[in-house]
């Protein structure tokens, strides 16, 4: 379901109290409003997209929730809010808080008036991202309190409590999720919002100020706030032992605690409920009360190795895996591996040759002439982040990098420095992304007077996440006009000589104009013209049909890789013909202006 | 209603043996799984599969809602992102006293609710083997990635089996075609409320709540259709336990009749003093086994990746280019 639809559709969430099951992210933003949080802020991003929908859901007056441009500018967006003195939240995947990572690192020195927290999302198993880094680790680089649900009832319960942690320690406090806790639904019970004064702005330039001196006299604080913080928790409902066989002692947090609870009901157990700092007296007092002490993380062996370092005998990673996701089926695993669970009489496995079924660019993706004519052009092609990175797989073959947010322009500032290259040197970008962070490198590329040529993908929505609007679309996050950013004019005042607008679904056209704009002697952009058809619009047009007894087989439009065109029964000399799936064909005709034989025609009404 | 309008279910009598004819029949006179016999550690474990796009969340959600308000704890997990992309969707759905983990543990689902039919048989083994219900639609839909085999006679990546074969591998199954059906009704889109009609009669939840929670989650301008949609699958599963052993009906899926692979071998003859350079070839070569060389002639760079599709035949504008099938073993360097 589209939250945004939602939020525009004046449809808002239930302020009500009772008990219904909640995706941990709908529970978090229940959290987050519950305790009186004034301002959210956030950039898409999966698995963490859906709390600032949700928040964005509860009344105006209660909180301004939107969209911004990154997530460091999202999370200085929530710091200034904490320093006017309302609670505030920015939420944020993993990856997100690389970008954020900038503004927290100050931020941890100088503390909050009013609370303040971050909700990052990792991705354990790298569902819908570029890599898995493990977020505990910036919980100890910038020194910041994480607390670590498990279910969706604790994702309310604990940003609640972050809230209160934030500003009895004058503290950024982290709450950390993973996609399968933010993708589950389960069980919350509800309560009502508990209304906080806004506080006064404090003016204290030795706190708020962040110059050598100040922060000289910070970093000691900081020092103090975390040893108070484990007093704290070494007495805290947030560590939770359930007593049990102990013979065996496990010590876990996040999902993973549900998959141990699983597979050993048994098991004494040390939940933490907050991953950094840690309870050093509550862990050495639970060690000590079990003759084997295991520990359950996912990912890196963060809490492992501090447990070691507290001078335990910990066994660890050496039966876990350090990547991917856990299941109950792989914890299970680790256990009988350890010796401390039978192995089960499995049920032999009927072998089924799975059908490989890889996400695809929609029918109609206005992506997909772009890297046609890219893939015609011989370009070399530095990719970006959002949908189209698929046109990095068969059939469409053209992208040869993808790095991070943002990163496509100015690889190819550094390959065309290089000097090297007999290609074309080619960026595209989306629309969303240039926003988030291409921006800056587009103004290097003039400034440095390189020879490439931005293509961006001007889907006008960002499409990857599941269709939020950013500052390019002339809505806000509750779908209320505002100020459009119009490209053209954007990319004219940073210096851009050469700037041309073309229609996606003009193939000719495309090609033409990217041959001219990758001719051309400096930065070039090429806007590629089309809204995605899936948001904020489904778009239907005139669909197609193949005159079969025309068709040759010659298959020159699978070339494109739209999902709407299949193999038909009938065959051409061996090859086999092709049919259009009238339900997904959209009637964007990119098909037939490659077709050899002219057979693909629209449907007549 | 007939039920051969809408489906079959697909029970191979006259091949039953004893213990799987009365095993079907000891779930057929059963109907419903006894919700309340659950455990605390042995929660109920509905896995529901299919394609982005097609509904499975909203499927899932349904269920979850029906569990909790039957009183049930409940979790419901899916990983969602690059899913509406057409790729691969599954959502866990556990409920009972106690549930812990928010996935199922491979072997333990109760029941397997496939919205297609590829789909289902990609989790098949998540269910239990000895008490497991399948319920799939019957439906292809053929992702783009299994038709890009372009050597002559070549067969569909879309790996199936039979309805037959698999009703005959599950404890109790129900395979029937939701998709005609929903079409039948108004729209194709509704099938995942047919199969939700279907589930509704082996879960012990009342049908008013069914319907009440059915019409809150669906869009308001379509409620009428999906309980119709609903109705219609539930008439057919109950049809399907009165006629189901009957004997097997020709199946609603036939392989694909296609010819038998050819092995000729193939070779392609480049006629280069005809070869002006355009690259056009290059440019539509689905395998990219094409170049120009230094002298602006087209050149195979790699033989083993070049299929004889022909696509560069048919668009050389200068006849340059010819594909010939050989049956004996080629000769030449530049043909296979």
């Amino acid at each position: 379901m589209n939250h945004q639809s939602k939020a525009e559709s004046g449809e808002s969430a239930d302020t009500t109290t009772s008990h219904r099951p909640m995706s941990g992210n709908e529970a978090f933003a229940r959290g987050a409003w519950e305790a009186g949080v004034r301002v959210g802020a956030a950039y898409p991003g999966t698995p963490s997209t859906e709390i600032m929908e949700n928040l964005s859901c509860y009344p105006e007056q209660d909180v301004a929730a939107q969209w911004s441009t990154n997530e460091k500018v999202a999370c200085d967006v929530a710091i200034g809010a904490s320093f006017a003195g309302a609670r505030a939240l920015t939420s944020m995947k993993h990856v997100g808080l690389n970008v954020a990572s900038d503004a927290l690192m100050s931020m941890t020195y100088i503390g909050v008036n009013a609370g303040l927290v971050l909700i990052v999302c990792d991705d354990p198993g790298i569902h819908s991202s570029q890599n898995e880094q493990d977020s505990r680790l910036y919980s100890r680089l910038a020194m910041t309190p994480t607390l670590e649900p498990s279910d969706a009832q604790e994702a309310l319960d604990y940003t609640k409590l972050a809230f209160e942690l934030s500003e009895q320690f004058d503290s950024p406090i982290i709450v950390r999720s993973t996609t399968r806790l933010s993708h589950t639904r389960s069980s919350v019970h509800l309560n009502e919002r508990s209304e906080v004064a806004l506080k006064k702005f404090v003016e204290n330039p030795d706190k708020n100020v962040m110059i050598p001196s100040n922060a000289r006299t910070r970093h000691p604080k900081l020092i103090e706030r975390v040893d108070a913080f484990r007093d704290y928790l070494n007495t805290s409902d947030l560590i939770r032992w359930d007593k049990g066989d102990t013979k065996i002692g496990v010590i876990t947090m996040s999902i993973a605690y549900t998959y141990v609870k699983e597979v050993l009901p048994q098991a004494s157990v040390l939940k933490l409920g907050c991953s950094y700092p840690l309870p050093d007296k509550k862990i050495r007092d639970f060690a000590a009360s079990v003759d084997r002490l295991f520990i359950v993380e996912e990912l890196e062996p963060v809490i492992e190795n501090e447990i070691r370092a507290l001078g335990l005998d910990v066994e660890g990673k050496a039966l876990f895996s350090r990547t991917g996701e856990f299941s109950p089926e792989t914890v299970r695993e680790a256990f009988v591996h350890a010796g401390v669970l039978e192995d089960q009489e499995e049920a032999t496995d009927w072998e089924i040759q799975a059908t490989p079924r890889p996400p695809v660019l929609c029918a109609g993706c206005p992506h997909i002439s772009s890297y046609m004519s890219l893939r015609n052009l011989d370009a070399r092609v530095m990719g970006d982040i959002g949908c189209y990175t698929l046109a990095a797989v068969s059939p469409l073959r053209s992208i040869d990098t993808c790095v991070a947010m943002g990163s496509s322009i100015a690889n190819a500032i550094g390959a065309a420095k290089v000097g090297n290259q007999t290609r074309p040197l080619v960026a595209t970008i989306g629309d969303s992304t240039m926003l988030h962070s291409g921006i800056p490198a587009l103004i290097d590329a003039v400034y440095n007077d390189v020879n490439i040529t931005v293509i961006l993908l001007d889907n006008q929505i960002t499409a990857m996440t599941g269709g939020q609007n950013h500052a390019a679309t002339g809505k806000t996050l509750s779908g209320d006009e505002t100020h459009r950013i119009d490209f053209a004019e954007l990319f004219k005042v940073i210096g851009v000589k050469w700037i041309k607008r073309v229609d996606s679904y003009d193939m000719s056209a495309m090609l033409q104009t990217f041959r001219e704009a990758t001719q051309f002697k400096g930065v070039s952009v090429v806007i590629s013209d089309r809204p995605c058809v899936l948001d904020p619009v489904k778009i239907r047009g005139e669909t197609m049909m193949v005159l079969g007894e025309k068709c040759v087989a010659c298959q020159a439009c699978m070339n494109l890789g739209c999902p709407a065109i299949l193999w038909s029964d009938e065959w051409h000399d061996g090859h086999h013909k092709i049919k259009i799936d009238s339900n997904a064909c959209i009637g964007c005709s990119m098909c037939a202006q490659v077709c050899s034989a002219n057979c693909i025609v629209a449907i007549p009404n | 209603m007939c039920p051969g309008l809408f489906g079959k279910l697909y029970c191979r009598h006259s091949e039953l043996s004893d213990t799987a004819e009365s095993k079907l029949m000891d779930s057929i006179e059963k109907k419903t799984l006894n919700v309340d016999s659950m455990t605390p550690s042995d929660p109920m474990n509905v896995l529901i599969v299919g394609v982005g796009g097609q509904g499975v969340i909203m499927v899932s959600k349904v269920l979850a809602t029906m569990c909790q308000l039957q009183g049930h704890t409940v979790k419901q997990s899916e990983v969602h992102g690059m899913a509406k992309r057409g790729g691969t969707v599954f959502s866990h759905v556990r409920f009972g006293t106690q549930v812990w983990s928010p996935t199922i543990p491979k072997g333990k689902a109760d029941i397997i609710l496939a919205l297609e039919w590829a789909e289902g048989l990609r989790w098949i083994n998540y269910l239990d083997k000895n008490n497991g219900t399948f319920i799939a639609d019957t439906q292809h839909i053929v992702p783009p990635f299994a038709c890009l085999n372009r050597k002559r006679g070549a067969l569909t990546g879309y790996k199936t089996h039979l309805p037959g074969e698999v009703l005959d591998y599950v404890h109790v199954g129900y395979a029937l075609d939701a998709t005609a059906i929903a079409s039948e009704i108004g729209n194709y889109r509704v099938s995942n409320t047919v199969l939700l009609g279907t589930l509704s009669t082996v879960l012990d939840f009342p049908l008013d709540l069914w319907r009440r929670v059915i019409g809150e989650s669906v869009p308001p301008k379509t409620i009428d259709l999906n309980l119709k949609a609903f109705e219609a699958g539930r008439r057919w599963a109950e049809e399907a336990r009165k006629n189901g052993m009957a004997p097997d009906q020709s199946p609603v899926i036939v392989p694909d009749d296609q010819p038998q692979p050819e092995e000729d071998n193939f070779e392609l003859v480049l006629t280069l003093e005809w070869c002006k350079g355009c690259d056009i070839c290059v440019k539509v070569c689905p395998e990219r086994c094409l170049i120009l060389n230094s002298e602006h002639k087209v050149e195979l760079t790699n033989a083993d990746l070049c299929t004889g599709c022909r696509i560069c035949e048919w668009l050389c504008p200068d006849f340059a280019i010819d594909v010939i099938k050989t049956p004996h073993e080629p000769q030449t360097g530049m043909s296979r």
